[in-house]
């Protein structure tokens, strides 16, 4: 790692050898915010750095992944805590803003003295917060779906084990769809990093199944409207495979719709272009009989396993995957059991390494390299997974549903190995 | 599909966005052309219209006409209503400063904003269309009610038209605009002008984000689009011309839509945005700037 | 300008600086690295300062001037290796450039004209950012490694990965800028800019070239700009699509209205409460953006013309 030389600039006197001495710094301690903690106790909490999306583009998400996160630190700490010790939540909202998320990043650990931060959702919040988080050598524990982390582009900090990552899922797709929808493929994706990653994965995996891209149709950043873009789609499709985010999703299907009205191709989106939306929503009638991938299912299955059940009554899921209090709010399914699953990772690694305080956090993200095997179960509802340590990125199965009757119904559960490619990186051969 | 269809499906969808961006740009021409005040929160005023829509249509079950109708008269006076108030209390004790009033109106930005967050929520939802009509022509389909959008705004912008040339309210409001001081002189009360056209101007942006939330959702971050694409028509058009704001919208709203036709979509949107640019650099009034009237 | 008043300027802006300076070794860890932030962001304010207060040009394209900075020093380190030094002066380069072309043809418009030219050059960048995403990775952005980001002097070798460096280097540049401004406003080219700004015609009559003039206020408003930019981008090791976005034309704006137009340290002031501000609301209520808008309106209403710019008019007269 670097060795820091002060040498340079400054005239040898650091900071830390004159706040020691100084009782300058006393008169400001009892300003609001300079709040000093009491000595470490052995029953003293562990505090973990909840980075939520309160408000911004990615607040529907936000309040999703706080109720997650609320019920399975309820069901961690009834359960007598981590190392017997309970843990408390602090929550920060980043405003889905990259530059608010690296100084949330700071406010965690120099302010509220957090063992580790953990949450973020969007990519481009979490690749603009990684490096103050590897600065600051605080584990960072997101819940992205980006390829960022696997990348190797981040740093040893940064881990992402209870979400699968868009390689992998639009990798574990393409098999499935060539051989049930069609080999002839029309992307629409946003002319986003996000967007750019799906057409940059699922190009190769579906040509690798004899299908080919037939057309790619870029939406710009802040479209609002889609009509115009359609009539690029060939004659020829079988399959239009559509990934749009943020709030302009329902006019893109309603828009499809009006184009195609009966016929047209079959589509096949991802869930993320809908969630927390009703599928029941006008317009949205055309996406009967179409296909979506879904980390994991909203509505629930006849066939759910009891640790869904318990997953799903545990943070006040209906059988449309609504709050029980609200019908009318739909969750992000999708997403959020990222969450839960997370904790629990948390959980089991600080158990692994006896994790005492800060200066165990190298140890944690060497136990969580550690981990293989995930089985499924109440700690991992979404299903069993395998963790790979060198890219500190989680496999696992991927969900294809089928809109019937305004619900979505799984028809095909993806293996592990669908999706699964050759790691183009290794943080273990990286300095802390 | 042919060149042909392709262009008319661009012109179409062209003429829906500029339609509604003539509404909102003509509110903002108001405020910006009267009161020469940059209110950066009328973008805010379009959402607060959409999102007040979806609670007027989420009131009513059964026929989504009636919904919309109410929507339609309910929202746009419900917006005038804040809007007044923010001018009562804030705007006039700045005295209009165009600087302060920067400042102020972002503040209330965040204000409606967060309201709308706390009260409305952080989705987007949307909001059925008064009726469901499917034009199937020989080439695509299209929603028949985004035809009823554009003959709707032009309606508006007739009997807007209407009212600042042919009523005594217009000529009171084009007086203030074109000399304050001459119009105090003639005892028209300036205060009571600008409170009125701040609130018709949101109004009028309420209003066009009615007609639109059917198409588009309801959204509390929709704003935001609207207000540039809002600044950039008024000043582009002239100021002080409603003409002129009308014929921006359409050249912008169109030349977005048939531009992406030929290169792609982010290309596009910056060749788009740079001729716009250039416009204004070689004809730096605009195009159809009387230098002072409001209405020709 | 008065000698005993020179004296007095000069006197409070260094024991404002030295009082910054001071701070560095009593805050505690986590103001400590707000500031640091604070600074950098404060230089961008100050830049759109000399365009907007002093001149009088209202610029919503100033995010495109930080942004060039940003990638200009980002884009080197990231994709050809390069190492600190060079980048930043590439990106502070970059800013320069693209300020005299984009005000060469912006200036040709005045007043509210001026305003959509320039946010629409600023948009078609943010465009451009995220049209060649292949090298920029678009909004998602380029991660600047922290054993890249060190910079070589002639005893050794820093990095700008610690709290420590970081504000030192903010600080800095911060007071460079700052004394810049300071001489800038009292030099005759300064109170040029000033009077340009008050009227134009009778510049123009006096014989001034009011148009090089403005030209160069921008060319100097647009350089600090990319140098703050370009700090930021090595300090910060982020650089990502959303700088470039309307928002961050929009902040300085605010910082600088809220701080105090045509003031030196007004500024820095914008800059540190809006932080503090949004910083505190959101630690007490998840309805942060209710309090800050309010606090905003009651700001203005109460400092119409800025903090500090109230404070020269009510109290302080002198203060440039």
């Amino acid at each position: 790692m670097n060795r820091i030389n002060n040498q340079a600039v400054g005239n040898g006197l650091t900071r830390r050898s004159v706040l020691k001495g100084a009782g300058a710094g006393a008169a400001l301690l009892s300003a609001p915010g300079f709040v000093r903690y009491a000595q470490a106790q052995s029953s003293e909490p562990i505090r973990i750095g909840f980075q939520c999306h309160r408000t911004g583009i990615g607040a529907p998400y936000g309040r999703w992944y706080d109720r997650v996160t609320t019920a399975a630190v309820e069901l961690i700490n009834e359960a007598g805590g981590i190392n017997g010790r309970p843990v408390e939540i602090i929550i920060e909202d980043d405003g889905t803003d990259a530059a608010r998320g690296s100084e949330v990043v700071e406010k965690f650990v120099r302010q509220h003295k957090v063992d580790l931060i953990y949450g973020t959702l969007f990519s481009h919040v979490v690749v603009g917060s990684a490096p103050t988080a590897g600065e600051l050598k605080v584990p960072y524990y997101v819940v992205s779906e980006g390829y960022h982390v696997a990348s190797g582009k981040l740093n040893r900090y940064c881990v992402q084990p209870g979400i699968t990552d868009v390689k992998a899922q639009v990798r574990s797709v393409a098999p499935w769809i060539a051989s049930n929808l069609g080999k002839k493929v029309t992307l629409v994706y946003p002319d986003y990093a996000f967007g750019h990653d799906h057409r940059d994965y699922f190009r190769p995996a579906i040509e690798a199944q004899g299908g080919e891209v037939v057309a790619m149709i870029p939406i710009p950043p802040t479209e609002t409207s889609f009509t115009r873009y359609l009539p690029q789609i060939p004659r020829n499709t079988d399959v239009i495979y559509h990934v749009m985010v943020g709030p302009a999703v329902l006019t893109f299907v309603k828009e499809l719709g009006e184009f195609f009205g009966r016929g047209g191709p079959q589509l096949f989106g991802f869930i993320d272009s809908l969630e927390a939306v009703d599928l029941r929503s006008p317009g949205l009638e055309f996406l009967e009989g179409s296909h979506f991938w879904e980390g994991m299912p909203r509505y629930a299955q006849a066939d759910m396993p009891d640790y869904e059940k318990f997953y799903r009554d545990a943070v006040g899921l209906d059988e449309n995957g609504a709050s029980v209090n609200d019908p009318r709010d739909i969750s992000t399914a999708g997403h959020m059991f990222g969450c839960w699953e997370t904790l629990y990772i948390i959980k089991q690694a600080m158990e692994a390494c006896g994790y005492r305080g800060p200066q165990d956090r190298e140890a944690m993200i060497e136990a969580t390299e550690a981990i293989t095997e995930i089985p499924a179960g109440t700690e991992h509802p979404q299903g069993r997974k395998i963790f790979d340590g060198r890219i500190h990125q989680v496999f696992g199965e991927q969900n294809i549903s089928r809109v019937k009757d305004g619900r979505l119904e799984v028809v095909h559960r993806t293996s592990i190995d669908d999706g699964r490619y050759e790691p183009e990186a290794d943080y273990t051969t990286m300095s802390f | 599909m042919g060149f042909g269809p392709y262009f008319l499906l661009a012109t179409l969808e062209g003429l829906v966005s500029a339609a509604v961006l003539a509404l909102t740009a003509v509110g903002l021409s108001l405020v910006f052309g009267v009161m020469r005040v940059v209110n950066v929160a009328h973008g805010e005023f379009f959402m607060m219209g959409a999102v007040l829509a979806w609670w007027c249509a989420s009131l009513v079950s059964g026929n989504p006409a009636l919904g919309f109708l109410i929507a339609f008269l309910l929202s746009p006076l419900i917006v005038a209503g804040v809007a007044l108030a923010a001018d009562r209390l804030v705007l006039k004790r700045l005295h209009y400063e165009p600087e302060a009033t920067i400042v102020a109106t972002i503040g209330l930005l965040y204000i409606i904003q967060q309201l709308a967050l706390t009260f409305y929520g952080a989705e987007a939802r949307p909001v059925q269309a008064p009726f469901d009509w499917r034009i199937q022509l020989p080439w695509f389909g299209y929603s028949g009610y985004k035809f009823f959008v554009i003959a709707a705004a032009s309606a508006i912008l007739l009997a807007v038209w209407f009212l600042l040339r042919r009523t005594n309210i217009g000529l009171i409001m084009r007086a203030t605009q074109i000399d304050r001081e001459m119009a105090q002189a003639f005892a028209i009360p300036v205060d009571r002008v600008y409170a009125g056209v701040f609130a018709f101007g949101a109004a009028l942006a309420a209003l066009a984000a009615v007609l639109i939330v059917p198409i588009k959702q309801a959204h509390y971050l929709m704003g935001q689009d609207p207000l540039l694409l809002s600044f950039i028509v008024v000043i582009i058009g002239g100021l002080g011309s409603l003409r002129g704001t009308v014929v921006a919208a359409l050249l912008i709203g169109l030349s977005d839509g048939i531009i992406s036709m030929f290169f792609s979509p982010t290309l596009a949107k910056m060749l788009a945005t740079l001729l716009v640019a250039l416009v204004l650099v070689f004809r730096p009034q605009g195009l159809f700037s009387p230098g002072g009237r409001l209405v020709r | 300008m008065t000698g005993p008043a020179n004296r007095k300027t000069l006197a409070l802006h260094l024991a404002f600086l030295a009082g910054l300076a001071a701070l560095d070794f009593v805050l505690p860890d986590y103001h400590h690295g707000v500031l640091a932030r604070v600074m950098v962001l404060a230089v961008f304010a100050m830049g759109y300062n000399i365009a907007f207060g002093y001149t009088g040009l209202l610029s919503l394209g100033h995010a495109m001037f930080f942004a060039a900075g940003l990638y200009g020093a980002a884009l080197p380190i990231y994709h050809l290796g390069w190492s600190v030094w060079p980048s930043l002066a590439t990106g502070v380069v970059a800013g320069l450039a693209l300020a005299v072309i984009v005000a060469a043809l912006a200036l040709r418009t005045a007043g509210v004209a001026f305003m959509i030219v320039t946010l629409m050059f600023s948009q078609v960048f943010h465009l451009t950012t995220l049209y060649f995403t292949t090298y920029t990775r678009g909004e998602e952005g380029l991660v600047l490694p922290q054993n890249v980001r060190r910079l070589a002097f002639p005893g050794g070798e820093i990095s700008l990965a610690s709290a420590d460096t970081r504000y030192w280097i903010a600080f800095i540049l911060f007071a460079a800028v700052l004394l810049f401004t300071l001489a800038l406003v009292r030099s005759r080219f300064g109170r040029a800019l000033v009077a340009i700004r008050e009227n134009e015609e009778r510049m123009r009559m006096l014989g001034y070239d009011v148009f090089a003039s403005k030209l160069a206020a921008m060319a100097v408003s647009g350089t600090i700009s990319a140098a703050a930019g370009a700090a930021y981008a090595v300090l910060f090791g982020y650089a990502g699509s959303g700088f470039a976005s309307i928002q961050y034309s929009i902040l300085p704006l605010l910082w600088v209205l809220l701080g105090g137009a045509a003031t030196v340290l007004g500024p820095f002031a914008g800059t540190l409460i809006m932080f503090y501000l949004i910083d505190t609301a959101s630690s007490h209520t998840t309805a942060h953006l209710l309090v800050v808008g309010v606090a905003l309106i009651l700001l203005i209403l109460y400092f119409p013309k800025g903090i500090m710019g109230t404070i020269r008019d009510k109290w302080v007269r002198w203060l440039p």
